[in-house]
This record gives structure tokens, sequence and C-alpha cells, in this order.
């Protein structure tokens, strides 16, 4: 069912009797082509690109839960490629083309809203490291401009500019950046893949692989065990449950992330901002939420929840930044489990047992790679090589000292 | 978190910075022939538990002690605290 | 509608206030809900989407409709219930979402074209043509969406944060809170009693029935009187706690001042606490829900218990003609209370199969339509009718843990979860006791339990009340008609919205909450949620449990923002440092800059300059002529001693420092494990077992925390200490070939070459004050750092200045300093970006491989000795005219602006007033082997393209000559 304005004018007037299933809700057969572990973002983009651009077929996607549960369900919406490195900016610029084509590409409106992302700079060496990443962008592609705090000024001018600890001097501006409506882009790769056959088998844990003479035949889960010539694991917070039923040790550890939104305000901040003197960033949702966040907690955990040393400290950059907001309302806070490397750049390779594929180490910044992330697995799933994207995104960047680490936090998964 | 350091009693967590796994105690030997890989996997690679984990903390905002936290990293419970010198001393660490 | 008589308002005063402008008197006691109904005002708000005429439908912070704009001005505060808003004379409130008013509203239009607005109905239109998302839709969307607003003006108020221990917390004052609080507080515990409202005794307050054979109210009232006596016991009205985080933390707010037409001096607005209690109580009680039927939504239909409250609590009748409609007991007590009063009521008792299946009346409730059991349907003229569908277990904060709850059939309502928090029970109707006496039994229970459990004993003694059972018979939503039927009215989601949730296969409970937003508002579902499940649940054949639960995440009621930030904001958003010379720097006129938490001079500029180059270009050029001091307190300093303290420093540091002979001074290059540089600076060995480490400004906390791990974890057995000194000296950077000169007159020693020579160091005396010289140079010149203890800084500067008058000294800031170590080729933060190795830095050489030292194993790696990498080297443009920017890129002549001719970038530009033009450090892809090439550097930001030529980063005395001087 091809949805449009037309459509639901005319289901609007006829009861809305006509809607269809978003995806269905099959039983797991026996054995698939290929298992898409995790039904989260990563997931079911995977599984849509496998079957729509790489035209393979008996695919599944396995999910613990409920689809889009995880942390495509829970951050703050960003979308972006602003990265520095070689190794990242191509991949995060190619994920930002996808997001351009998305909603026409799926056939979903998942709101991709290019309403601008500035990056706040308080420093001279702030400004250098901005201009050194800007000039990088826009080498691979990307758009980038550097703000003056006048022209800042002029687009928040309620921002604190003459009490601040710390002055704003300027910004990083990258207009083509924004927001995209977090849960929609679950549903619609979701509804996409299963429009083209592929089987979306919710409350299906994965508990365990079946590993034979270095090859992965297939998984057992929570109904039953499900054959499988390729698998494909795409589970973030989840990544070392998963991959340690495949005997892997991985360089992740996972970390809570708490994210907040406030009660609903009329429109105050257009663009998405980052506070480059306190742990802050915000955007306000279309519903009139301003959603933001901050630093991770900081230790291992795996709960979802997180405490207020952090609630205290991203409000504190909040406030600094943005006095205006201290009679606003904290509405809602929530906690996901971040897959966080050891050089803060994610994973998209092949392992050493064969079939067995795995995608993971998303840190905070998953969310916007979603597209490009799907995209890349389902090109190393399908055609056994990384997509040109992706090339870096090895295992074995850490044993040869090619690490991509955009903070220069060295091997401190908490720190990046 | 509330920590219950062996030495100051019970301190609140945002008194101490983070570290990590206990694990990071076994230092390999870089003199030490296949050196390298030891390292690797020692600098990169973590069990990552969801459930019992040993965690280096250290009371920044204190007395300076690391300690070693046993922690439950799904329900937050910490079930020990020790010294982590105490914890290295015992894992065979000397000089 | 008016007021009747009875209530907990003081009826001697009289507040005025305003709503929409239109002036109104209330009484003390009065919330802005009970004295706009006294006032005969049901029209309060409009709702999210529909734009629908919406009133209060609680009395309570659950409140989801009478949401309205507080104060004016700066404090102007959105999204404020109307039902916890405490009347305060001269207070203003507006409505809000609704232009040009509320009584006509010009997207109420939205309500006429609902069917087009059905549950996510966006996420299917609105996709062509792509550009018009951004340009057209959302731009609209956005100015629709949203509730209150902001004035954008910065929040006048302070909010203070505070901390609070006790071995009980209780949560709420209701019954069955303040029979555990008096039972704790009896046996001497420390305790703390919590309630959001203004005034303690929760439902007591709001009921007529009796306890110990008195009123509910005046028992509650006595209670709280023997409780304020206590000095184990703390009593906190109007404070919410807002969550339960881990080991037993609570948050809480106080509002302080939230009563009043403003904060009285000195007074914060709000405090938020952490309150550390060994145990805890959730005696938050329930929260009625209502049943969903066709035109639920009218203003005058609200919950029973609410009707009754404003009946009891505040002696206001909210409608003359009333009826009630309900499916447990709970209900008849409405009904028997508001008959006491006089009023005319109605009831609609689904238990006897009658239904309340549609209302009518645009802007407030006229007339409800009956369907009786035996089919009969008829029309009644009411003003007001009270919905009671059952009481939910204000079970949210026991769930914060994301423990389940616990279906209960006799109440149809989940139970909180046993021992989801560790160290929280629950008890009263939070716990599904719903009686009174129940209330009070498991209240003074569960206080007897937490005391027991830490080895306090407690006895109880508990007055007499109904134990009435509920009686109820589930009820969820009317069955009828083809009309919308509210589930949650501040969002508009409706039964037929979780209908086509179904039919679309959104049916996980997060789905459901996703696609059709309910539970979303500013009350997050605390009278509705259960009403979407209980929907979802008919329609997939499956039990309440099997389809879903409702759990909370905190905050329990929205928290200001303010509040969380507490006085962190503005100036005192981070603590500032000042360094020893800030007072004299001061009354010099100095350009401080932040350096992290410090402020350093940036530079001092002296009459008749007009530019920061001006200063800065003389500052260089009279230290590199004369002599110039400065303030290099902010370098980290940490002593270390023991008979293993050079052994260890051979650990952490690449090169080696055991053999530095005593006196002697060597820079040293710290790695991280991955080999990568994590900080540099020079060690002194001022002792056989006595070193002196500086590490950078920035790096000085984690650089003494690395190597306390260094110590404590990795080599426990090391007999080494470490302290951290840079707090305790004020350390000044003499520079310059009048140095030495300059030093005599101060110092009480033999400074001369042949007594102190390059890289020397020493314990010495400053006129008889004991003090540390280390003939050191990062600016290339002939130069000492000397140290002093800190309480002697402010007298140092000004000593240094005066001996420096002979020699027309200057006193230099960071601008300066970086100026001459870019021309010296030194690395500083720029190049020291965690991202660098010392091979990257032309350092490779001074990591031994002779011994085991952090990073050294990793630094070998493949990737990181590549000849092409990245090498730093020393960058000026072949027309000294044209200034570098740093940041800005190599490429070769003619290679277009790609990646794949990206050669690296420029770490540090300057202008150098010795060479005449602009120079820069950069890392250069194989840039040692690459001397004397012709590069263009280019920043595309400014578009600027700058031919230059690569150089040795030392631009200045590459032989050393002047600091060996």
């Amino acid at each position: 069912m091809r949805y449009s304005g037309f459509r639901v004018i005319a289901e609007a007037l006829t009861g809305h009797k006509g809607w269809k299933p978003a995806w269905r809700d099959p039983a797991p057969q026996a054995a698939y082509d290929y298992i898409i572990v995790g039904g989260g973002g990563h997931g079911l983009a995977t599984a849509y690109y496998l079957a729509k651009e790489f035209k393979q077929a008996r695919i599944a996607v396995l999910e613990k839960g409920w689809i889009g549960g995880g942390n495509v369900g829970r951050n703050t919406t960003i979308v972006r490629s602003n990265y520095l490195l070689d190794g990242n900016q191509p991949f995060y610029e190619f994920s930002m083309k996808l997001w351009e084509g998305l909603e026409q590409d799926f056939n979903y409106n998942a709101m991709v809203s290019q309403r601008g992302i500035i990056n706040l700079f308080h420093t001279d060496a702030q400004r250098d490291a901005y201009t050194r990443r800007g000039n990088a962008m826009i080498m691979h592609g990307a758009d980038a401009e550097l703000l003056t705090k006048d022209q800042v000024r002029q687009m928040y001018p309620f921002l604190n500019f003459d009490n601040a600890r710390f002055p704003i001097k300027g910004a990083l501006a990258q207009r083509r950046g924004g927001t995209v409506r977090h849960d929609a882009v679950a549903w619609g790769y979701a509804r996409g893949a299963d429009m083209r056959g592929v089987d979306i088998i919710q409350n299906c844990e994965v508990l365990g692989m079946k590993i034979e003479n270095g090859r992965v035949l297939g998984v057992e889960t929570s109904r039953g065990f499900i054959g499988a010539k390729k698998v494909g694991v795409a589970v973030a917070g989840s990544s070392s449950k998963v991959m340690a039923h495949a005997g892997m040790r991985l360089p992740i550890e996972s970390h809570v992330l708490q994210a907040f939104v406030s009660e609903g305000l009329k429109p105050l901040i257009d663009g998405v901002m980052t506070y480059g003197a306190g742990h802050f960033y915000v955007s306000q949702s279309d519903k009139g939420g301003l959603v933001f966040g901050g630093d991770i907690d900081g230790y291992n955990s795996y709960a979802q929840r997180g405490n207020l040393p952090v609630v205290e400290d991203v409000a504190e950059g909040g406030m600094s930044l943005m006095p205006m907001i201290g009679r606003a309302r904290l509405l809602r806070m929530w906690g996901g489990i971040m897959d966080m490397s050891m050089d803060g750049s994610p994973i998209i390779d092949k392992t050493h047992i064969d079939g067995l594929y795995f995608n993971g180490g998303w840190c905070y910044g998953g969310f916007k790679a979603t597209p490009a992330s799907g995209f890349a697995f389902a090109h190393l799933l399908a055609k056994d090589t990384p997509h040109s994207t992706a090339t870096a995104y090895r295992f074995d960047r850490f044993a040869k000292g090619l690490m991509i680490d955009e903070k220069g936090q060295g091997a401190q998964p908490n720190l990046h | 978190m509330i920590i219950n350091h062996p030495l100051l009693g019970p301190r609140d967590s945002q008194e101490f910075v983070y570290l990590g796994d206990a694990a990071l105690i076994r230092r390999p030997d870089g003199m030490a022939d296949g050196a390298l890989d030891k390292f690797i996997d020692y600098t990169y690679l973590r069990d990552n538990p969801a459930g019992q984990h040993r965690e280096l903390w250290y009371h920044e905002q204190g007395d300076r002690s690391w300690l070693v936290v046993t922690r439950n990293t799904v329900s937050h419970e910490i079930t020990a605290v020790e010294l982590a010198r105490d914890v290295a001393r015992t894992e065979g660490r000397s000089k | 509608m008016s007021r009747i008589t009875g209530g907990q308002i003081d009826r001697s005063k009289t507040l005025r206030f305003s709503f929409d402008g239109v002036a109104y008197a209330g009484h003390p006691g009065d919330t802005l809900a009970s004295a706009l109904l006294a006032n005969g005002v049901r029209l309060m708000g409009r709702s999210f989407k529909y734009h629908r005429p919406r009133g209060v439908i609680s009395a309570g912070s659950e409140e989801p409709n009478a949401i309205v704009e507080l104060r004016s001005g700066a404090r102007q505060e959105p999204n404020t219930r109307a039902t916890v808003i405490e009347l305060f004379d001269g207070l203003q409130a507006q409505s809000q979402n609704r232009w040009p008013s509320l009584k006509f509203d010009a997207l109420a239009i939205n309500d006429r074209l609902s069917p087009f607005f059905a549950a996510g109905f966006y996420y299917k239109t609105f996709m062509w043509p792509a550009a018009f998302w951004e340009k057209l839709y959302e731009p609209i969307i956005r100015r629709a969406a949203g509730l209150g607003s902001l004035s954008k003006q910065d929040d006048p108020d302070d909010y203070d944060k505070g901390f609070l221990h006790c071995d009980l917390l209780i949560i709420g004052a209701g019954p069955a809170g303040l029979s555990a609080a008096l039972t704790a507080g009896r046996a001497g515990a420390r305790v703390i009693l919590a309630d959001e409202d203004f005034r303690m005794g929760g439902r007591l307050n709001a009921e007529t029935l009796e306890v110990g054979g008195g009123s509910g109210a005046d028992w509650a009232a006595k209670a709280v009187l023997e409780l304020a006596a206590m000095p184990n016991v703390r009593l906190m009205t109007r404070t919410t706690v807002i969550g339960a985080f881990d080991h037993g933390i609570y948050g809480a707010v106080e509002r302080v001042s939230d009563h009043l037409a403003q904060p009285l001096p000195g007074k914060p607005r709000q405090i938020l606490w952490r309150i550390y209690a060994a145990r805890s109580i959730l005696a938050a009680g329930a929260i009625e829900r209502p049943i969903a039927f066709e035109n639920n939504d009218r203003p005058g239909i609200m919950l029973a218990g609410a009707l009754r409250a404003y009946a009891n609590r505040w002696g206001v009748a909210v409608g003359d003609r009333v009826a009630v409609f309900t499916n447990n007991d709970d209900g008849l007590r409405t009904v028997a209370d508001l008959k006491a009063k006089g009023l005319d009521v109605t009831l609609i008792d689904a238990r006897q199969g009658d239904e309340v299946i549609d209302s009518a009346g645009r802007l407030g409730l006229k007339s409800i339509t009956v369907r009786r059991g035996n089919g009969r349907t008829e029309t009644l003229a009411v003003s007001a009718l009270g919905v009671s569908g059952g009481w939910n277990p204000n079970l949210n904060i026991a769930s914060n843990h994301r423990g389940r709850p616990v279906w209960s059939e006799s109440l149809a309502a989940f139970l909180p979860p046993e021992g989801a928090i560790a160290g929280l029970s629950c008890a009263g109707a939070a716990a599904g006791a719903m009686s009174t006496h129940g209330a009070l039994t498991t209240g003074a229970d569960q206080a007897v339990q937490a005391l027991a459990s830490l080895g306090l004993t407690a006895s109880t003694d508990l007055p007499q009340a109904e134990d009435a059972p509920v009686n109820l018979k589930a009820h969820w939503y009317v069955h009828s008609g083809k009309g919308r039927a509210w589930i949650d009215q501040q969002n508009d989601v409706t039964v037929k919205d979780v209908k086509l949730a179904k039919q679309e296969n959104f049916v996980s409970v997060e789905h459901l909450k996703r696609y059709t937003t309910l539970g979303m508002a500013t009350d997050q579902g605390k009278t509705g949620n259960i009403l979407g499940l209980a929907v979802m649940a008919e329609l997939t054949g499956k039990t309440i449990p099997e389809t879903g639960t409702t759990i909370y995440r905190p905050p329990y009621t929205p928290v200001a923002m303010g509040v969380l930030g507490g006085r962190a904001r503005g100036e005192d958003f981070k603590p500032t440092r000042h360094t020893p010379s800030h007072k004299w720097a001061t009354e010099q006129g100095a350009v401080f800059v932040e350096v992290g938490y410090w402020l350093r001079t940036q530079w001092l500029p002296r009459a008749g300059e007009t530019t920061w180059r001006q200063s800065v270009d003389r500052e260089v050029l009279q230290t590199r002529k004369s002599v110039g001091i400065c303030d290099v307190t902010t370098l980290g300093k940490i002593d270390i001693q023991g008979t293993d303290a050079g052994a260890f420093l051979d650990k952490v540091y690449a090169n080696t420092f055991s053999t530095l002979g005593i006196g002697k001074t060597r820079y040293g290059l710290m790695l991280r494990e991955d080999g990568m540089v994590m900080d540099d600076g020079t060690t002194a060995r001022m002792g056989q077992n006595e070193y002196v480490m500086t590490t950078t400004t920035a790096n000085a906390v984690p650089v003494f925390r690395h190597l306390e791990y260094c110590r404590q974890v990795l080599w426990p057995d090391m007999d080494v200490q470490l302290i951290s000194t840079t707090e305790a000296w004020a350390q000044y950077s003499v520079a310059g070939p009048n140095a030495r000169k300059l030093l005599e007159k101060l110092v009480d020693q033999d400074i001369s070459d042949a007594a102190f020579p390059y890289m020397a160091c020493g314990n010495i005396t400053v006129k008889g004050t004991r003090a540390r010289l280390f003939r050191i140079s990062f600016s290339g010149e002939l130069a000492y750092e000397i140290a002093v203890p800190t309480r002697y800084g402010d007298a140092m500067i000004r000593a240094l200045v005066e001996a420096g008058r002979d020699f027309d000294a200057v006193v230099y800031g960071t601008e300066a300093l970086g100026v001459m170590r870019v021309e010296k080729g030194h690395v500083a933060g720029n190049e020291l970006n965690g991202q660098s190795s010392a091979l990257n830095m032309g350092l490779g050489k001074m990591v031994s491989k002779k011994k085991d030292a952090i990073g050294m194993v990793l630094s070998q790696r493949e990737g990181m000795v590549q000849p092409n990498g990245y090498r730093l080297v020393g960058v000026k443009p072949v027309d000294p005219a044209k200034a570098l920017t740093a940041g800005a890129h190599f490429l070769a002549k003619g290679a277009e602006a790609v990646a794949v001719n990206d050669g690296g970038w420029l770490t540090s530009v300057v202008y150098s007033p010795h060479l005449g033009h602009s120079i820069g450090l950069g890392y250069l892809k194989g840039g040692d082997t690459r001397k004397g090439e012709r590069l263009r550097v280019v920043n595309l930001l400014a578009n600027t393209d700058v031919e230059v030529e690569i150089v040795s980063p030392h631009f200045f005395d590459p032989e050393g000559e002047r600091l060996r001087g």
C-alpha cells in the first residue's frame, strides 16, 4: 500500500478502514539466507537495503522485544555529517545523502528536517579545531561554515552572550544537518523491508549461535532454532552479549546515555545547537518539546536509566547557555545503552567466523548513521566486501594502530 | 550511586572518576615475547558483562584511592568495594 | 456553580487574581483551579491537536487539561497545572495554545477536520515534493504545535540545591504516609515526610470520612502537629519526590516560593534536594481514572473524586445539577457527599448496566445522554459530571527502576512491583490498600518493617477508620456510537486512534504510545494510559497484563530546568581559578583568557596600544631583546618522592628519568597505553629520591590521576608517593637575555651559568624565602622558572616587576607565550590533540624501547609508524604579507580541494614579530622529508589559499644558543 496525501484524504472520508498493517507478524521459517539480529534502526535498514538495493531474498530480522525499541526509539534525533577524520566523514556524508532522499525512497514521512546544526566554540583552540574540521567536511563533499559571534547572535539572540563564564566566540555550522523523527525511521524501514518480503520477527531473542567448523549455521532463539547462511548482528548496546554467543570479546563497553525532553513549547529553537563549554546539546521537536542531552553517565551499564549527577550537569549546561529555559520544565528522561567503542568509531566487518558479520560500536552517534550503516552492512553481507565509505570500520584497526579517534581520547570508551 | 569506600565509608559516586574493567590491573609485560598481541587484547578488548562487573573507580574528590568496585551492570547494585592496591597485590602485581 | 459551605479555605481573606485578563477573587487555601471553578469558570484550556475546549478534570498534579501560562514577563511559566497553583494575591494567568481567544480559537477548525488528522497521519503524507517539508509543511506544523510559550528572557529567580540524609523517607503525607511517619517518628528514627501538596493529609482533606471518631482532616492536622514537634522528623510540604535513583538516592523539588508573587529577598524559587534514604516508603496514594465515552472531554466533566474534593476541601460546587458515572463504590461517596451539600445528584452506575454515552455543550457541559441498563436512553441536563473508572495505585516512582508492575484483578489495576527498588516499600492506596483503615495499617506496618531492617524497634497505635471494599467492575470505555471517546485528553488520543493503531499493527504498548502519542503529554498519561492499554487488550483478545504495563521514568511531575541547574549559571557556571598574579594583573588592566577553569593573562595592553597585536608583538620583542615575565602557575606540578621515584618515572615517561642527575631537569614525554602522546613537560630531580614533575595546564588533573593509577593499580609495591602541588607554588617564567641579571637581584644563591647551567634545578631562597628554581625555557631564551609558596605569589610578581625596571622588563601573557613557543617549534595543546604520537611530533626517538614504559609497545604498531604518516613541520608563507590560518589544510599546487589530496593541516599559527610574518606549525603527511617544498594551505571556510614553504619547526635559534647563554 502506497502512502500519500490523497490516500490519507480518501481514508479519512471512508472511516480509515483501508489501512493495512505497516508490517506483518510472520512466524519464523526454519531457515533464511540472511538473519539480521536486532530490529533497531540499523538492523531494519540493513534488511531493507539487502532486499531493495542488493536484491537479496529470504531475509529475517530477529528482534528480542518490539522493533525500534532500542536506541532508534530513544535518542535526540540529530542528523549531521560534521565529522573530522577520513575514516568517518565519507560515511556520514553518505548517510546524510541517504537521509535526504529517504522519505521518497521508502515512502514514509520520517520528517527529515534540515534546519541546520551549529557547534558553538568558546576558545581560539576550539575555533582552530573547527576550522580544521570544517575544511575536512568540505573536502569530503559536505557543507560547512564558520559563523562569527554576531551571526550566532542573529540566529539565537537569547543565548547568554554577555554574562557567560565561557563567552561564545562563534560556531561551526552545517546547514544540511537537522533532525529526523526517530521512531518513523524504524517504522519506515520496517514497512519498506516487509513490503519486499523480509520477515520481521518480534519477541524473538537470540540465545545462542550454532557454529561448526568455523562457520555459522544459524541461531538459537526464544522461538526455536533458525538456520541461516549468513548472520549479521546489529544490536548496539547488546553487542557484547550477542557476540559472546560466538565466543567473541569486543572492543566495546556498554554505557548509559541519558536524554531529556521538556514539555511542549511554542517555537524557540529552529535548528540544532551544541554547547562547546558544557555538556549540552538541544533541538526542538515539531511537537514543541526541547530535546536535549549531554554526556554519558560514564560507568558500564545495561540499566537503561541514569542518575542525577548527569541530569544536573546537563541542566547546568542548558541554563548557562540559555538562561531563559529556567521556567521550562523537564518532562521526561530516559537512558539508552550505548555500544561505546575503544576509539569512538563503529565497526562494520566480517568476523573470524564464516558467515558471521558484525555492526556495532556506534557510541552515541548511531542514529544519524542509520541509513549508511544499513546500506554498508547490507553491502558487506551481500558482497563480502566493505562498502567504499566504510572501509575503515574494521576490527583489526586496533591491532594495526589505525584508530579512528575523533576526540583523541584513546582506549577509554567513556571519554568518547 | 553510593560507593562504600573501605577507608572512608559511604560516598556519593559523584566524588569518583570511573576508569573501567578491573582487568586493567593485569597489564602485560612490555618486554616479553608476544607483548604486542597481549597489549592489543589488554588495551582494547572487554568482557563487558551484563551482570557482575569488577571495575576501577578513583576517589578524585577524596583520598585519591583507586578502588575495585564489584557492581551489577544491570541493577547497579554494589556488592564489594576494595582498595585496588590490595587487589593488585593479590593478583601478583608488585613493582 | 459557586462556593458552598465548608472546606479548608480561609474565607476571612480575599485574594485577587486574573485569568485571561478578567479579575476574580479567591481565598487562601484555593488553587487556581478551585478559585476559577468557584467563580463559575469551567473553560480553562484547549487541547493540543484538535483545540477542543477543556476544563479541569482532576484536583491534583495528574491534570492533563487545565494547563495555563502563569505569571508574566520573565517569570512566565508555560504549561502550569491550574490544579496545583496555590492562589496568591495578584496572580495572573493566561490560557494558552489558542488564537485569538480561548472561547474563539481559530485552530478549532482542526476538530472539524479530525478525520484527516487520525493517529500517525503525518507519517503518510507531506512527502512530495521533498523540499516542501522544511519550507512549507513543517513551519506550519511547528507554529501550530507546542503548548505554552517561554518569555525568551533570562529566568530572574535563583535556585538552590541541597542534600538530606534520613533513616526513612516517606513519599506522600496522606493517611498511609502520616501513619508511617508517626510510627517511625515516635520510634526516634530520622524521618523525612514529603508531599507535593501545600497541605498534608492527602485524600483526608478531600473526604468526609472519619478517623478516630473525628474528621479525617482534623486527624491529619493533629498528626502533622505532633510530627512537627519531633526534632527527628522533617516535614516537607510543596515538595515533590521526582524519582528514585540508585542506592536510596531520591530527587525532590521543594517549591519554596511558587505560592508567592515572587520569591522573598534572599530566597530561592525552588530547591533541588538529593535525599539519601536508608529506607523509603512510597505512600503516594492512587489516581482515579476515567471511563471513556463519546465527547467525554467537555469542561464540567471530571473525575468523581475531584468533584468531591472541590466540594469538600475547597467548598466549591462545580455544578448545581450533577451526575456521577461510576463502576465502583467510591463514586457513591461523591454522590453522598454532594447530596449532603444540597446538590441535585444523579447516579449512573455502570455495574447496573447504566452508561453515559454522549455529552453536549460546546464550551462547557450542558447535558449528558444516558443509556440505562434496560436500553432506554435519556438526556440529563447537568453542568457537572463526575466519572470514576476506579483508582490506579500511584506506583510511578516504584517503577523508576523498570521493575514490572503486577496486575490486580480485584482492583483492575497494576500494583507496584515488590522489591523493584532496593529499600523501598509501598503503603496505602499506592500498595492497593484502598480503605482508610488499610492506609493507616499498611503505613504503620511498613514503617515498623523498615525500621526493623535498620535495627530500630517501633510499635503501632492506630485510630479507627473505615475499611470499605472497593466493589469495582472493570469498565474502560463505552462501546457506542461513531463519535470520539477521549483517552489522552491533552494529546487528543481517542479510542478510534487505538483501534487504528491495532489495525496497522502498532500493537506493542510502546508502539501504541509512540504511534498515537498516548501518554506523551505533560501529564505522562497518569489518568489515560491504562485506558489505552485496556482498549488494546480488548482488541487483541489478550489480558491487560499480557498486553503490557504502565511504567514510568522520572520525573514524577515535570521539573523546572532552573532548579536542576541550580546556581551554575552565568559567571558561576563553573569555578574560576585565579593565578597568583591575578590581582596585580587586574591592576595593570590585563586582558584575561579562559584556560580551563583558570583565568590567565592573555596580554597586558599599554597606553596607546589599540590592537592586541601591538601589545603581543611588544611583549615578544621586548622579551627577546631584554627580559619578560610570565605567570606559569597553571602548569600542573606534582612532587614525586620515594626510593622508586626514578624507576616509577621510567614507567610513566617514554624516555628515561632514573639516570637524570640530581639538580638536573629533563623534558619528558608521557604516552597513553595506546601509544599516543598524553602529555609533556619537564621533570626535575631535586634529590636522590625526589622529583618535581610539571604537566600541561589542561592535563594537570588527568596526569595526576594517571600517576596514582600507575602507582596503586599497576605497580603497588613501588616506594613512591605523589602529591599535587599545583596550587602550592606560584611559578613565574623569567625569560630573555637579561633573565639572569634580573633574578640575581632577588635570589640569594649564585645562579651564574657555571653554578646553575642550562637545565639545572634546585631549592633556593628569595630574600630568605624558600623557592625552587629551574633553568628551563619554553621561549627559546635564556630562561628560568622560579617558584615560591603561593602566598608569596603576589609579592613575587611585584618584586619581579620591580627588579625588572632596570631592564625595561615586560610581563607577557599567553599570546606572547604562544608566539615564542611556535617560533621555537614546541608542541602545545593544538599539537597535543590526543590523536598524535611521538613520531607525529618529531619526537619518535624519545620513546625508549629498552624499558617497559606505558605506551611503548602499542606505539610500534604498523599503522603508527608509517613513513607517510603525519609529521610536525614548520610553515611560512612564500609571500610574507600573507597571513596563515590555523585549521587550514595542505594541498599540493594545482590540486583540487578534495579529501584524496588532503595533505594535513596547520595546527598553530602566530604572527612572528621577530621574523615579520605569519608562521605556523602543522601536521603534514611525510612532513619530515619535505622541507623546502612549496605547498598551499587552503581554508575553504574563508576562501583563502596561501602558498607556503615547508620549513623546520624551529624558526628561532634552531641551535639553542640563546637558551644556553
